[in-house]
This record gives C-alpha cells, sequence and structure tokens, in this order.
C-alpha cells in the first residue's frame, strides 16, 4: 500500500476554538488512480497534501495512521519529509504561470529538479530535461527548454510542470486541479498524458478536482468528500450508481451538451450530511 | 440589437481576430466557442470598449461604435468578466461596488436601486457592508453580476463568467443569468470554451478558430451534430465524451 490515511482531522484555530477542516476521513492508495472530488472548501486538497505535510503552518493535524509507503507522515521530521516531497511524490498544481519560475528558462527548472535529486553535471540534467520534454510529448523540446514560462501557453506550461515532476522518478504524483486553467481540449490532452506517464511507470495518482464526470475518465476509484468528510467512495464506473445525494447533486447540476435542460437543477444541501 | 461586420484586432504585428462577422437580436443569447487564443474573448473586449485597435464596423442599438466610447455606452453595455476574485475592488464594501456605477452614470434613488439589485441576484441584504474577501466565490460572481446591472443596461457581455465556480454554484449562476434576462429583456453575448455551458444558455452559437468565426450554427444543431466545421465537430465530440460519466461496460 502507498498510501494510507486512518482519520484524518485537520483542524484550524478560529476565534471559537478549533475549526474542523477535514474530518474522520480514512482512504488508502496503491497503483492505482484515485479520484478526490469536492467543492472548494470540502478539503479535498488538504486532504492530498497531508501526505506532504505541506499544509499551512497554523494547521492541526491528527490520525490513527498516515502513512506514505514505509514512513511514517505524522512522525517523520522535515528531513525526512524532504525525501518524500519531489522525490518520492510530485505535486502538481493549478495553475503553471504561478508554480514556474518566471526568471529561469523551462529546461534549467527541469534540470535543477533532476539534479537536486539525482545529482549529475549540468550537462547531463539538462540533455535529460530535453529528454522528459519529449515524454510529455512536447514537439519541439530544445526550443521549449530554452523559454521562459511566459513565452508558454497554459498546456505547454503544465506540461513543464509533469517534466519537473517525473525527473526524480516519483511513485506517487497529486494531481490538484491540474487543469482547470486549461479549456476544454488541452484538458483533456493533459489528463490523457498524466494518465498515460502513470499508467506506464506504474506510479499511483490522487487527481483532485471539482467536475466529477472528467474525473471518472481517468481514474479507477473516486472518493467525493463534503464539508470535510468522505461522503461516498465508489469505482469511476459506477458513478452513474451513485448513492449519495451529494454525489448525485454533482451530476446534475451540469449542463449536458447531449440533451437540453430548461433549468438545472440546484443542489439541495440537507444538514444530515454532516452527521457521521 | 448588435451587429458586427468584418472586424479584425491585431495586437501589434498579429492578427488576433480576422474578418468576424455576427448579429445579435435583442432579447437573444448568442455564445462564442473555442480554444484559447481563438480571439473569442478579443473579440468581446473590442466590443466592449477595453481595445481600441480594431478595425470594421460594430453597431450596438442604433449606435455606429467609435474606437472611444460614449458615456452612455458604458451604462448601455455591461460587462462580466471570468474572475470575481479579480475583478471587484478588495477594498470596497459591496455597498461601494454597487454605488458607483449609479454615481457615475448619476442616476438617483441609489438606496433603493442597491437593495433592489442585491434581492435580484439573491444575496441577503446582509452582505451590502461586506468585502469582496468575505463573500465565496459564488456570491462574488453574483456582485459583479448586481453592479453589471446596476446602470440598467441593455447588453450584458459575459467572458466565462462560470468558469472559475464550482459546478453546483455555476448551475445557480446560470440560473439567474436566465432569470435576468427573462425579467429585464437582456440581450446576452457569452463567450465561453464548455460547449454545454453556452448550448445551455444561448440559442445560436459560433465557433472561433485562430481568429476567424468558423461556423455560426443553432444550439440545436450543434447538440444534434449538424456541424458544418470540422473544428466544430471535434469541440462537440471531446465535450461530449467527457461529460458523460465513464460507466460499466
Amino acid at each position: 500500500m502507498l498510501v494510507q490515511i486512518d482519520n484524518l482531522r485537520i483542524r484550524f484555530p478560529t476565534p471559537h476554538g478549533l475549526s474542523d477542516a477535514v474530518r474522520n476521513v480514512s482512504l488508502t492508495l496503491g497503483q492505482e488512480k484515485l479520484g478526490i472530488v469536492g467543492e472548494s472548501g470540502s478539503g479535498k486538497s488538504l486532504t492530498a497534501r497531508s501526505i506532504l505535510k505541506l499544509l499551512p503552518g497554523n494547521a492541526v493535524i491528527t490520525a490513527d495512521k498516515l502513512i506514505f509507503d514505509d514512513i511514517d507522515v505524522m512522525s517523520a521530521d522535515e528531513d525526512a519529509m524532504r525525501r518524500i516531497r519531489g522525490k518520492r511524490a510530485g505535486l502538481i498544481l493549478q495553475d503553471p504561470k504561478y508554480s514556474l519560475n518566471p526568471v529561469m528558462t523551462a529546461g534549467e527548472q527541469i534540470a535543477e529538479a533532476w539534479r537536486i535529486h539525482r545529482g549529475g553535471s549540468r550537462r547531463l540534467a539538462y540533455r535529460a530535461a530535453i529528454d522528459l520534454l519529449v515524454q510529455v510529448q512536447i514537439r519541439d523540446p530544445a526550443r521549449v527548454a530554452a523559454a521562459y514560462p511566459h513565452e508558454l501557453s497554459g498546456g505547454m506550461g503544465q506540461r513543464v510542470m509533469i517534466a519537473m515532476m517525473l525527473a526524480p522518478d516519483p511513485e506517487l504524483l497529486i494531481a490538484d486541479e491540474p487543469t482547470s486553467a486549461l479549456d476544454a481540449t488541452v484538458q483533456a490532452e493533459i489528463l490523457r498524458l498524466i494518465e498515460d506517464l502513470v499508467s506506464r511507470r506504474g506510479m499511483g495518482l490522487i487527481l483532485i478536482s471539482h467536475d466529477l464526470p472528467l474525473v471518472s475518465h481517468f481514474c479507477d476509484r473516486v472518493v467525493v468528500m463534503y464539508a470535510g468528510r468522505v461522503v461516498e467512495e465508489l469505482r469511476a464506473a459506477d458513478l452513474l450508481h451513485a448513492n449519495h445525494p451529494y454525489t448525485r447533486g454533482l451530476l446534475e447540476c451540469l449542463p449536458a451538451l447531449s440533451h437540453r435542460q430548461r433549468r438545472l437543477a440546484v443542489m439541495q444541501r440537507d444538514p444530515s450530511w454532516l452527521e457521521e | 440589437m448588435i451587429e458586427i461586420a468584418a472586424l479584425s484586432v491585431r495586437f501589434g504585428t498579429i492578427e488576433a481576430v480576422r474578418d468576424v462577422s455576427f448579429s445579435v437580436e435583442r432579447g437573444e443569447s448568442f455564445g462564442l466557442v473555442g480554444e484559447s487564443g481563438s480571439g473569442k474573448s478579443t473579440v468581446l473586449r473590442a466590443l466592449a470598449g477595453l481595445n481600441r485597435n480594431w478595425s470594421g464596423r460594430m453597431t450596438v442599438g442604433n449606435e455606429v461604435l467609435a474606437p472611444q466610447r460614449s458615456k452612455d455606452f458604458f451604462r448601455r453595455v455591461q460587462m462580466v468578466f471570468q474572475d470575481p476574485y479579480g475583478s471587484l475592488h478588495p477594498r470596497q464594501t459591496v455597498d461601494r461596488l454597487l454605488s458607483e456605477p449609479l454615481l457615475v452614470h448619476g442616476m438617483d434613488n441609489i438606496e433603493r436601486r442597491i437593495l433592489r439589485g442585491l434581492n435580484e441576484v439573491a444575496l441577503p441584504a446582509a452582505m451590502r457592508f461586506r468585502y469582496p474577501h468575505q463573500l465565496s466565490g459564488g456570491q462574488r460572481q453574483r456582485v459583479a453580476i448586481a453592479r453589471a446591472l446596476m446602470a440598467e443596461p441593455q447588453v450584458l457581455l459575459l467572458d466565462e463568467p462560470t468558469s472559475a465556480l464550482d459546478v453546483s454554484v455555476q448551475a445557480e449562476v446560470l440560473n439567474l443569468l436566465m432569470d435576468l434576462q427573462q425579467a429585464h429583456g437582456l440581450t446576452y453575448i457569452l463567450v465561453s470554451h464548455n460547449l454545454a455551458v453556452v448550448a445551455h444558455l444561448c440559442g445560436r452559437i459560433g465557433v472561433m478558430q485562430a481568429g476567424e468565426l468558423v461556423e455560426l450554427l443553432s444550439a440545436d444543431d450543434l447538440r444534434a451534430g449538424r456541424t458544418r466545421h470540422p473544428h466544430t465537430a471535434s469541440l462537440r465530440e471531446l465535450s461530449i465524451e467527457l461529460e458523460e460519466p465513464e460507466t460499466s461496460l
């Protein structure tokens, strides 16, 4: 088992005491593709980032178990975490505009990631960077390697991010809304690329998104979160048979191209969803 | 209501929009779809008066548009942007945000109009003295829509108004836009890369690719796959493929 989370709770201090952001979340991940779906504030990103202990400094984390491979994340010190972050588990964020260094070329950034984790000369690392750009299906890798982030499109930037994450050959990839800033065509290309790389390299994938149907195309299993809790977990293929009214609501409120709706269904939130 | 003929927009040596023509009836919703960089937002911004480097002919109502717009134009034509985090002044309360267009256009009954505006977008009156950071993304977009409606415009230009929102909030905002259009007889131009959103709100749709309008068709034709241009067909195919959840075989 690559990741095991048992009874995770993440709280933040407020003027009225600690407030739960994530509550009683348990999940496991092997060499598979797991989707975490929910709205803003549902705790999906916090849950995934807890594996890397990349949470805001004032977060109070407790868990019965929070294990990455053989490392107990709860008791691991910063040194141990640094050996996981980037090296064994990569994180891809929403907008490459903000996650790439604007004053370094794409090639230099990927080469830097390569050297930090694998060592070797600059020349060797740069050559590896170009090879990685080929793997993320960039047609003109030498040109892209020499380009600065502002010279790249959103889709291209996200490919560079992915190439950088692949450099240390990680076992787990966490993709946090990797395509929300991209348009539909590029979105599909990037998700297909991630799916393909994850499958070929035998990695685990956690794909975080608010788009339930989209996630189902690229994941084996989907965890649906609402207000910090997991309300439903199901196989991606069983999405149409989802039981929880929240999961059904997420599917029903989408406009569809295939058929016409006079009015979109609006989510009727039920306070009982908050009870465990 | 809106006529655009042979519109071209240049950025330096790049022709971002080439020879685009379409017209929108009063009270109609027209959608522009296309990939990033296809020029759909550029068309909207040229129409809105945010970019003066265009050539061609544009009219709104009976007014032929010059690069420099009249004050009344900016009352009649309003724009709602994609990111409600970026489009509201962070240091202004909702009250101030909503009263500004009224002051600019010298409108009376400010108090009553603000309360009515909040009510119209289904925001409680208690939101009136909050700052944008105290609101959720959906609430902010409602404020942006309320602000656009303050000066009683005839045309609303919507640039990806729901793509920064959660799907559940998107449904609420799209329903709201539909209700407002009926209540006020507004004319909409909606720009989005999401075909399902555009087809939901708009009766007619223009498809853009690399700065050109490659196809004009009805939402019904788009749904039914009666497309003529291969780009429209490929956008449609992808959209349909991804909107259906994966099902067990």
